[in-house]
């Protein structure tokens, strides 16, 4: 995109953004009845739905079972109305495989399996809406989605994407910043111990930038953290007054 | 469609409930469930719809594009169908699993709108011959509580209607090379006339009684439904027998025509709706899953 500057001479991004904000989140536990947990999250116009079901037998193959925890089985699915270009499978194609594995990547770090030998946790998300951040907005969902199922974690996971442009990072990329070809940096944290979770990063970047770079990003998934424990408290206090307690 | 047990029991109370007209959540045996329907939930698209009856949820969304219309058929657009049976609705449905049923429903979809009277495919054409609109209707299957045609053929007319189609002209230059321009104003768009898309009515038969609306409980207790596409006159688009239990002749016909009464009267408080909804333009509080 020849002469679309992603961040002015003022320092606001093309979206009017500074590099250290994030985007507006608004996130909903429990959005389906029959599945045992489920959310839905909206980071800006990146829509995701996740949901969960389990832990329960594992269906399929009994070989797949393991001794000593759950298996974790996910997959991760776009519409095909979600990208400005219609796409024409929804899941099955190389990007999605990829993306799968990351998150069940990410989630058997953070989910306690080991309370859960010999059967499986399903974790499902879908893609409403892509405009940047979909494998964060993925795990935020899929976060909220295994509270909300119940099933124990170890932290919450906050994932967050992040840039570089100018010597300034900038955090939580939308479409048009990732598609202008720089460096792009996805990491998924469980904030209380700093641990991380999943590290990717695309492109080029210079050995000093990095550090720079991961604690821009890092420090924007504890905002992220703040905003989702806020969403989990007033869901559990919702449910709570419904139930009259 | 996600499986419920059901035991011999429940189904004897389902059947004689179902003979006194009284089913098991109170309603007739002509009664719909509460719906829900919103327009304009994603906005990457032309125009979509979230339909949610009971605990069906479907999300459609209709995306316009550019493309050359068919041979035999050069002065047209044309609408393709895609169904994705997402894994949320049952783990089932995880890879491959929901293709079986994505391909039977966008089958039927086909088969439905196939004729030229539902929509004036004539007004997608922009260049006879060359170029056309397609419009890609792209049905989400989120949860799965029985009834799904119903509700899908309401999200797709509703998502038709909320569909805009930019305005192209064609530019024809000295040299005689045709150049498409897209006007200026984004808002200045085509809208669809959605007064003939038909509704699908399921009907099961429940002993010698049949159900509009089931749930997967009544599903689970009738032997073979019929699927009815009933447009706003009550003209009838194609009928069509689904699972595996046989009819007879006169209750086909009894369901046909029940088919056909319910089908009408779901078009003019669904056609209300919309245009409701499409008044309160921007004031309008969009709520989608948050709500």
């Amino acid at each position: 995109m020849a002469g679309l500057e992603l961040l002015s001479d003022q320092g606001y991004r093309v979206d009017g953004r500074k590099p250290t904000e994030l985007r507006k989140i608004q996130a909903r536990m429990g959005v389906f009845a029959q599945a045992d947990g489920s959310a839905y999250i909206e980071q800006g116009n990146t829509k995701a739905l996740a949901v969960v079901y389990g832990p329960h037998e594992v269906r399929g193959s009994r070989s797949k079972c393991l001794h000593d925890r759950a298996v974790l089985n996910c997959q991760y699915s776009m519409a095909t109305f979600s990208t400005a270009e219609r796409k024409r499978r929804p899941h099955g194609d190389r990007k999605s495989s990829e993306m799968t594995l990351h998150l069940k990547q990410t989630f058997e770090a953070a989910i306690l399996t080991q309370l859960y030998p010999r059967s499986q946790i399903d974790i499902y998300v879908q893609i409403l809406q892509a405009d940047g951040g979909n494998y964060s907005a993925c795990v935020n969902a899929a976060t909220l989605a295994v509270v909300d199922a119940g099933i124990p974690l170890r932290d919450y996971v906050c994932a967050c994407s992040a840039g570089f442009v100018e010597d300034t990072p900038l955090v939580d990329l939308s479409h048009v910043e990732e598609s202008s070809g720089g460096t792009q940096l996805s990491l998924a944290l469980l904030p209380k111990a700093e641990h991380l979770a999943l590290v990717e990063m695309d492109a080029r970047l210079h050995q000093d930038h990095l550090e720079g770079l991961m604690d821009a990003a890092t420090r924007a998934c504890k905002d992220l953290h703040a905003v989702l424990d806020r969403v989990v408290r007033e869901h559990l206090q919702e449910v709570s007054t419904q139930l009259g307690e | 469609m996600a499986a419920v047990q059901v035991s011999e029991a429940e189904k004897v109370y389902i059947m004689h409930g179902v003979q006194d007209d009284l089913r098991v959540d109170g309603r007739g045996c002509d009664d719909y469930r509460h719906m829900e329907i919103e327009t304009d939930v994603v906005s990457n698209t032309s125009g979509s719809a979230r339909v949610k009856l009971g605990h069906t949820d479907i999300l459609v969304g209709v995306k316009a594009e550019m493309s050359r219309p068919k041979l035999e058929k050069p002065n047209e657009g044309c609408l393709e169908f895609f169904v994705d049976c997402s894994a949320n609705a049952t783990p089932e449905f995880e890879g491959r699993g929901g293709e079986d049923l994505g391909t039977e429903i966008a089958n039927t979809l086909y088969r439905v709108f196939d004729n030229g009277h539902n929509i004036d495919l004539k007004s997608l054409c922009i260049c006879p011959m060359e170029h056309c609109w397609t419009l890609y209707v792209d049905v989400l299957l989120l949860q799965c509580d029985g009834n799904l045609f119903d509700a899908i053929s309401v999200a797709i007319k509703a998502a038709l209607f909320n569909t805009r189609i930019p305005k192209v002209q064609m530019i024809e230059d000295e040299e005689g090379t045709k150049e498409i321009e897209l006007s200026d104003d984004p808002y200045d768009c085509m809208r669809l006339d959605v007064e003939n898309v038909p509704c699908i009515v399921t009907l099961c038969k429940i002993g010698h009684r049949h159900v509009v609306d089931a749930t997967l409980q009544e599903k689970a207790c009738s032997m073979a439904s019929l699927l009815v596409a009933v447009t706003r006159k009550g003209t009838i688009t194609c009928v069509r027998k689904v699972g595996g239990g046989s009819l007879d002749p006169e209750s086909v016909f009894e369901m046909i025509e029940t088919g056909k009464r319910v089908g009408k009267a779901l078009h003019t408080p669904l056609q209300e709706i919309l245009q409701k909804e499409e008044s309160l333009g921007k004031k309008r509080h969009k709520v989608g899953f948050l709500g």
